[in-house]
């Protein structure tokens, strides 16, 4: 199919969203990587700019959710340019969500700061976020590739963060239950723990996106799922 | 038949309502197989292959010269009219040729009414517009029985309250939307069971255009419908299902929906994004 409308200012507006998304996108990897980077480093004041950071994220999602209004009054698109359009709304919407997690996670880190510190708990937050955000990379190039088979294994890896998660969850419980005054950290911890494995998600959506912007069709829902969290035998929690 | 065969609705869940909830599942009321239609040395229609069911409004799109027309013509035998043009294949009604040497087309178009682009009113009163059909066909008894008859299918084209009080006035002096809906009262005066509708809307302005659209969507409980037209957005509105015409070949059949927001063919996709194709 040839790429341009005969209309040209059509191919202008529907590139410059999804350049808009890219960009989103951008700092939203960004702010995962940094808010993880801060918990580790124990660095208030780069917590406090990925705080500041959100409001850049939350306002390209309001530019774009009025440019995709304004699209589909103007140019009425049809086919994959209605899937344009469409996944670029739902996609702004989770990497909006992505985004507050993000600063949530440096909310918390501003608090942690302050208590002693959960022996290797920043670390494996700091892996559980790096594998997110290679999710959410790999899922924004399979966007712009309109790349299904990409976009499919993302899906899929999203069963790795869930297994991370539980790991953590149980992790964080043993260390709760042998002392109590480490319960104020772990419950952060927990909150953050949780947090990016929620981001797993949403980048699991962004990924259904593609798949429905390149086929016209969700995916089904059979995809790997790790949401056993029953607790650990020792415990009678 | 190189690429000829259309692609028909068959493939995976299409997450679009086929029909209003209240409604029984469409019936076939015709059907086409490798219809080729020749002007002369030019072949304007390659082995069309389509259903057209009962009670629904569906839609021709395609290109200038794709062949939209032609085939709708085919429909009601129009193209008998022209010395040099031979149409070839099988088209139904019900089950019945209507090529068949035993079918008259003037009894056929009764049958298949149709509504031109231009809307063009005999210079004649509005009631005798109407009554034009219904007269030459013998479908009146009496002289009540055809103003039963004038005045519902005046109802029925959305024209009746514009127009009770002057049946006697000329029919060229209405608006161009009021003489478009007094042929499409014309053409459903004699009862058809199919409408042919060329560009109904095309010469109209948006208002006039939306009343056309909102009676073809009433005209559908009664009649089939087929629509050809150039705007996109008034398949979209207006048909239940969608034909894609190009270069004389039906190229994608299906659900409105589904052929507006997941086309299977590209070249379905680049005609209906705007794209050059």
């Amino acid at each position: 199919m040839p790429d341009q409308h005969i209309l040209r200012a059509f191919d202008r507006d529907l590139e410059e969203i999804q350049a808009r998304i890219m960009k989103m996108g951008g700092l939203v990897e960004a702010a995962i990587l940094e808010s993880a980077r801060a918990l580790r480093q124990r660095d208030p004041a780069l917590a406090e700019e990925v705080r500041r950071a959100d409001k850049a994220i939350d306002r390209l999602e309001e530019e774009i959710n009025e440019e995709a209004a304004r699209l589909l009054a103007l140019r009425q698109p049809a086919a994959s340019d209605l899937r344009t359009v469409l996944t670029v709304i739902r996609i702004a919407g989770d990497l909006e969500r992505m985004g507050d997690y993000a600063k949530n996670l440096a909310k918390r880190t501003v608090v942690l700061i302050e208590m002693p510190r959960v022996e290797g708990a920043a670390g494996a937050i700091r892996r559980m976020a790096k594998e997110v955000e290679q999710m959410l990379k790999d899922a924004l190039d399979a966007y712009m590739r309109r790349d299904a088979a990409l976009a499919e294994d993302v899906r899929q890896r999203d069963l790795e963060v869930d297994q991370m998660y539980t790991a953590l969850f149980r992790e964080f419980l043993t260390f709760m239950m042998e002392d109590p005054r480490r319960i104020t950290p772990c419950m952060h911890l927990h909150f953050i723990a949780k947090n990016i494995e929620r981001m797993g998600d949403h980048v699991t959506n962004i990924a259904e996106q593609v798949i429905y912007l390149v086929t016209g069709e969700m995916p089904d829902e059979a995809r790997p799922k790790a949401t056993d969290i029953a607790p650990p035998s020792a415990g009678g929690a | 038949m190189p690429g000829a065969q259309p692609q028909t609705d068959t493939g995976p869940r299409v997450s679009w309502p086929r029909q209003r909830a209240s409604e029984t599942p469409a019936r076939l009321k015709i059907r086409a197989r490798d219809v080729n239609v020749h002007y002369g040395d030019n072949h304007a229609i390659r082995n069309v292959t389509v259903d057209i069911d009962d009670k629904t409004v569906t839609a021709f799109i395609g290109p200038s010269g794709c062949g939209k027309s032609t085939f709708l013509r085919c429909l009601n035998r129009m193209n008998d009219t022209i010395p040099i043009c031979r149409v070839s294949g099988l088209i139904e009604m019900d089950g019945q040729d209507i090529y068949a040497p035993d079918i008259d087309p003037v009894l056929l178009r009764a049958r298949v009414g149709m509504v031109f682009q231009k809307p063009n009113p005999f210079p004649k009163s509005i009631y005798d517009n109407v009554a034009y059909g219904p007269r030459i066909h013998g479908l009146a008894a009496d002289r009540a029985a055809l103003d039963h008859i004038v005045e519902q299918s005046l109802r029925r084209a959305a024209l009746w309250d514009e127009v009770k009080d002057r049946l006697a006035a000329s029919g060229t002096g209405l608006s161009g939307g009021q003489q478009q809906r007094l042929c499409i009262a014309r053409a459903i005066a004699t009862s058809p069971e199919v409408l042919l509708m060329d560009e109904p809307a095309s010469a109209l302005d948006p208002i006039a255009t939306a009343q056309i659209e909102e009676l073809i969507d009433e005209l559908r409980r009664k009649f089939a419908v087929v629509i050809v037209t150039h705007s996109m957005q008034q398949a979209a509105r207006v048909s239940q299902k969608t034909a894609f015409f190009h270069l004389g070949e039906l190229v994608e059949y299906g659900e409105t929906g589904q052929i507006f927001t997941n086309p299977r063919d590209p070249r379905t996709e680049s005609y209906i994004t705007g794209r050059i194709g």
